[in-house]
């Protein structure tokens, strides 16, 4: 055990701004770190379970609301809408006004329904055939059916209605099906609900994971504070942290993902069978691959960003004595 | 080396622990502290590594003011210095080779030069063969010998160390002072507090006495 001296022994510690090391050795942090979430594997899970199911709640319901939104706006004639014109348009008027109409961006279809071709209709369906004959002239107004485009909301709907009521041609815009913008506005409502419940619940995810690092660092005090002494930054004594938040986020997301995969498959095959009930080839859509990676993208950030707030605010704290 | 000057430490309840100290070691000196406990010996160390700055005063170290030093700094600052404790500060953990590389991590080195520099460190006090053992199966003695095995393995200029020999038996004492006095004939500037006359008039080397935060006697003898 003799001290040698020589050239090397007498050069101070390259601070090596090699990148392979750098990668190594967050490499090595990131897997003890999840080395320590295994050391206590009933604990571990139970957090990543609450953060799953946190992730997994408001992403299934907005999956639930994309398919009912997908279903209602399947029927399709579900949001065309009657316009009645005034008696005194004339029927080139009206195809005129059909054709300025049909060139919205907002408008996929326009039908015009003469006057003449409604008291037909009438008197074939109606059966009142003869006594309509004794009218001297046709009490029925041209008519326009006008389809929005699929790129409306219930509320842009509303304001093209609104528009074309306005017109000096319109005598009565009917709408046929509002209980189907009221669904769609249910949805919308719904929508917003979840993306509200959803921000909270991701606040409820950072308070989660945070009390978790917290607690880890409060366990680890003595290794982070002799690890400040020996000339650690808080930089470094925070790498374990953000892995540990990094790692809760990854399998809190992916679990979430499962779950709603799991859910979805076990919904799958009633719903085809009542579609099929109802004649219906309506088929339910699935988590798309952004959706996807939104879930558990969102789960490492929440993970990352809980855990650099908390390591960030309890490392500066912990000091040698 | 290391110079105070004028240095005066007060803690919040009034009491001065140091009390206009000014002193000097040399580079490549080896240095005790002493006096009894509460005389000062362990706050003029944690000035010297920052744990600590002074109430009025300069603390140089290496011809840097600890002053000047901003937090963010100290701990660039720290990794110049090696630091042996009583009570080891080991983490129990891990394995002896990753207590003593620890300081090399934090310094950034790679795996391979980290694992050259530790096992030199781990021969120089003579634990080579334990390097898989974890620290608390090791006796007291073995324990402080990592600590010094980690405060040397970045090759420090300067090395403190606070009562290292303060929970160990005489004869571990001198095995353990032996070892700080190799370093010491390397090049490596030594500060020791001690309260062990005995052991430090054995190995000769300056004492500087502190009592009440004064400087006592300053002892110049050298064998």
């Amino acid at each position: 055990m003799a001290v040698t001296r020589n050239a090397d022994a007498v050069a101070p510690v390259r601070s090596s701004g090699a990148f392979s090391i750098w990668a190594a050795r967050h490499l090595s942090t990131s897997i003890g770190s999840l080395g320590r979430l295994g050391s206590q594997p009933f604990a571990s899970f139970m957090i990543v379970l609450v953060i799953a199911v946190t992730l997994a709640l408001p992403a299934a319901i907005n999956l639930v609301v994309k398919n009912a939104q997908s279903i209602s706006g399947n029927w399709e004639n579900a949001l065309d809408f009657s316009v009645y014109l005034r008696k005194e348009v004339s029927v080139s008027e009206a195809e005129g006004l059909s054709r300025i109409i049909r060139q919205r961006a907002d408008v996929e279809h326009v039908k015009l329904i003469t006057a003449a071709d409604a008291l037909t209709e009438f008197k074939e369906q109606s059966g009142f055939g003869a006594a309509l004959d004794q009218l001297e002239d046709n009490p029925l107004p041209h008519t326009l059916v006008v389809r929005p485009g699929p790129g409306n909301t219930a509320a842009s709907i509303v304001l093209l209605q609104e528009e074309i009521a306005n017109l000096p041609e319109t005598d009565l815009v009917q709408v046929d099906t509002e209980w189907v913008q009221r669904f769609q506005a249910i949805l919308d409502i719904v929508r917003q609900a979840v993306a509200i419940g959803a921000a909270l619940l991701g606040v409820a995810i950072i308070v989660i994971i945070g009390n978790t690092i917290r607690l880890d660092i409060e366990s680890r005090r003595d290794e982070i504070e002799v690890t400040k002494l020996i000339g650690a930054s808080n930089a470094f004594v925070r790498r374990p942290f953000l892995w540990t938040g990094f790692w809760y986020g990854l399998l809190g997301g992916s679990l979430a993902l499962l779950l709603v995969q799991y859910g979805f498959f076990l919904l799958k095959d009633p719903v085809a069978k009542l579609a099929g009930l109802y004649q219906s080839n309506v088929s339910m859509a699935s988590l798309g691959p952004a959706e996807c990676a939104a879930i558990v993208g969102i789960g490492v950030f929440l993970g990352l960003f809980s855990s650099w707030f908390t390591a960030a605010r309890h490392m500066r704290r912990i000091e040698p004595r | 080396m290391i110079r105070l000057d004028n240095v005066t430490k007060r803690f919040a309840g009034g009491q001065e622990a140091l009390s206009g100290l000014s002193l000097t070691v040399d580079k490549g000196e080896m240095v005790f502290v002493t006096g009894h406990s509460g005389a000062g010996k362990s706050t003029l160390l944690r000035l010297i590594a920052l744990i600590d700055r002074p109430t009025s005063g300069d603390v140089i170290v290496d011809s840097q003011n600890t002053r000047d030093v901003k937090r963010r700094r100290i701990p660039a600052y720290r990794r110049q210095i090696g630091m042996v404790f009583q009570d080891h500060k080991l983490l129990y953990d891990r394995p002896v080779f990753d207590n003593v590389a620890l300081p090399l991590i934090i310094a950034g080195l790679g795996q391979r030069d980290a694992g050259r520099r530790v096992r030199a460190a781990l021969d120089q006090v003579g634990l080579l063969k334990k390097e898989k053992q974890n620290p608390q199966t090791l006796s007291a003695g073995e324990q402080q010998r990592v600590g010094i095995a980690r405060a040397i393995v970045t090759r420090p200029k300067l090395l403190i160390a606070d009562e290292p020999t303060g929970n160990l038996d005489p004869d571990l004492s001198l095995e353990v002072m032996r070892i700080f006095r190799r370093f010491n004939e390397v090049g490596v500037t030594v500060l020791i507090a001690s309260h062990d006359i005995s052991l430090i008039d054995r190995l000769g080397c300056r004492r500087i006495a502190l009592e009440e935060g004064r400087l006592q006697v300053e002892d110049d003898t050298w064998q």
